[in-house]
């Protein structure tokens, strides 16, 4: 199988932290990798050695079929970087920063302007591409550092934690982008504290602490990890939610728990409990507004895989190398 | 039948592994190290109390000494001035070295420059971009100096060919001895530390020399001292090629030091940045 980017046994230590104890992380092209971890996991260094910026202490990492370390030259030619550190200069305007960037990336000067126009009309920027890019708010700021790491026409590009600090509608707005970038054809390591966005974009998502991959697998796989579904129904009338209740676990057997209100929910596994409790609700002629059957949040996910039981003190010596999300799902449910 | 006025539509611009084959490393370094020149410029014009150091400083100095001083050394401030003026251009041109390091460590420390790290450009371009950006620094330095000695009564003693390799001369020397600053920049941990090692060395580098009394009125020790130090030679090479005099010898001197010096702090600063990535 080719991959897009791949990394072996990565590691990196800063001084006595071991930022990194052998991680493994690999995407087909054409897909997003979601990175997932909290502060401090380890993101940023995976990304920053894979961008050629932090050389590993041990392991391998490749892109595009080119070692970043012997062939970083290669890389650097592949890649496109966005994050909290690789961003645009403030003192220069839209259109300066990407015709430099052009200009470095060996386009001619008038391959640059137009590829500079081109991308800040892509990215709803034209009306600011004179004005400095410190007078950008955060969200056209995002834009500007996604159009930068675009200019070249990137097979793979690093994004990381795009969207830290950004309104959920600024945030939808760089998820869009992403997703036509994904749909012409182009790679995506997206690492992110939000699990959200690691759902809404990934194909494939691995989950970092502590310097290890402690799961790896499709959004579906990791939720499923945390084992089975919710039902959950709204009546439409709050009056009725007693009958609803009782309804629920007479079908069920488990006793209904309200996660917001005028809302019932009970755990299920699999979806057999949805036909009876239809049937029954529309036999007592309760109107529902809301009744869905859903996986676990990422969130829920999350905070299983990363329970910890032994204090955080102990440090990554203790943390699992590389457990698929199979086998976590066994240490999980167990 | 198709109007002559439509144009074939333009195909996407090249990737970066398109347009990196169609000319030699050679030139393409050269205009990354153009492009980031460009930038440093445009920052510098934008932000134009940066050039204080170039403009209002060595005017001050001029008052200063040239009233100061000028009675007393050489009896009258119009011969002083013909004395201490292509010194004093040496010293500040010297001293606008600090700036660059100053300025790049703080500039480093921006995102920016880790994107150009990720760039598939000579580790020594942005270096080199910053550099040649604050030429534009020393021109405006020799020209506010000039402009200013002339309204006081300065004369170029001998002709504009000799004046102009004076300038060049000059900007030659401290093109070499900037790269100290560059280096002290990249390594620095913080932008104070590089002024106060800089100025540490500038102040004997220039003071100690004979631009503000003859070399003959000093004491033993400072003799020796202002014989030795390269800024002498730069300032009698100035002097000479201003106002008359001697200059083969200073000249000679100037240009191995300027050699040298650039021999050893380019490395050693294009070193320090490739190791901090």
């Amino acid at each position: 199988m080719s991959y897009a980017f791949r990394t072996t046994g990565l590691v990196k230590r800063f001084g006595d932290t071991t930022a990194l104890a052998g991680v493994d992380l690999a995407a087909r092209p054409g897909t997003v990798l979601g990175v997932l971890g909290p502060n401090g996991a380890g993101k940023t260094t995976a990304v920053r050695i894979l961008a050629t910026l932090t050389r590993p202490d041990g392991g391998t990492a490749e892109v595009a079929g080119h070692d970043v370390v012997r062939e970083a030259e290669e890389v650097r030619r592949r890649v496109g970087l966005t994050g909290q550190y690789a961003s645009v200069d403030e003192d220069l305007t839209g259109v300066e920063n990407l015709v430099m960037i052009g200009r470095l990336l060996d386009l001619t000067r008038q391959e640059a302007k137009r590829r500079a126009g081109e991308l800040l009309e892509q990215f709803d920027l034209t009306a600011a591409g004179g004005r400095r890019a410190g007078t950008y708010s955060g969200g056209m700021r995002r834009r500007l550092d996604l159009a930068a790491s675009l200019v070249a026409r990137p097979e793979v590009v690093f994004l990381d934690e795009p969207t830290t600090g950004l309104d959920p509608a600024k945030r939808d707005d760089v998820w869009a982008l992403v997703r036509e970038q994904v749909a012409s054809g182009v790679t995506v390591l997206l690492t992110t504290q939000y699990l959200e966005e690691a759902d809404a974009l990934a194909d494939e998502i691995a989950v970092i602490d502590q310097g290890s991959v402690i799961a790896q697998g499709t959004p579906h796989e990791l939720k499923s990890v945390v084992g089975g579904q919710t039902l959950q129904v709204r009546p439409l009338d709050p009056a009725r939610l007693g009958e609803v209740g009782d309804i629920l676990e007479r079908v069920t057997g488990g006793r209904p728990d309200s996660p917001a209100r005028d809302v019932l929910s009970v755990p299920v596994t699999g979806d057999a409990a949805l036909p009876p409790v239809v049937a029954r609700l529309a036999e007592q002629g309760i109107e529902v507004m809301e009744l869905s059957l859903r996986l676990p949040s990422l969130d829920e996910v999350f905070h299983t895989l990363t329970r910890r039981d032994t204090p955080a003190a102990t440090g990554p010596a203790t943390a699992a190398p590389d457990r698929t999300a199979h086998e976590t799902k066994g240490a999980a449910v167990a | 039948m198709s109007a002559t006025l439509t144009r074939p539509a333009e195909g996407p611009t090249p990737t970066a592994e398109q347009a990196a084959t169609r000319r030699p490393a050679l030139a393409r370094g050269v205009t990354h190290s153009l492009t980031l020149a460009r930038r440093s410029l445009v920052k510098t014009l934008r932000t134009p109390e940066q050039l204080i150091d170039v403009t209002l400083q060595p005017i001050i100095f001029v008052v200063m000494f040239v009233y100061l001083l000028g009675g007393a050394v050489s009896g009258s401030t119009s011969e002083y001035l013909r004395f201490l003026l292509p010194a004093i251009m040496v010293q500040t041109v010297i001293f606008a070295t600090v700036a660059t390091g100053v300025n790049l460590n703080t500039d480093i420390k921006k995102g920016v420059f880790d994107r150009f790290r990720s760039l598939p450009i000579a580790r020594s371009a942005p270096l080199l971009g910053s550099v040649l950006g604050d030429m534009v620094r020393f021109v405006v330095c020799i020209a506010v100096l000039l402009g200013f000695g002339y309204a006081l009564g300065f004369r170029i003693g001998t002709d504009p060919l000799s004046a102009l390799a004076a300038c060049v001369l000059v900007m030659l020397f401290a093109f070499s001895l900037i790269w100290a600053s560059v280096l002290l920049g990249v390594v620095a941990r913080e932008a104070g530390a590089v002024q106060g090692i800089m100025f540490l060395a500038m102040f004997p580098l220039t003071f100690g020399t004979n631009m503000i009394t003859p070399t003959e009125s000093l004491p033993g020790w400072l003799q020796w001292w202002v014989n030795v130090n390269p800024v002498t030679d730069v300032m009698e090479a100035a002097r000479g090629l201003l106002t008359g005099g001697p200059v083969a010898g200073p000249v000679t001197t100037t240009l191995l030091w300027s050699a040298g010096l650039f021999a050893v702090f380019f490395p050693l600063a294009v070193r320090a940045y490739r190791r901090k990535a």
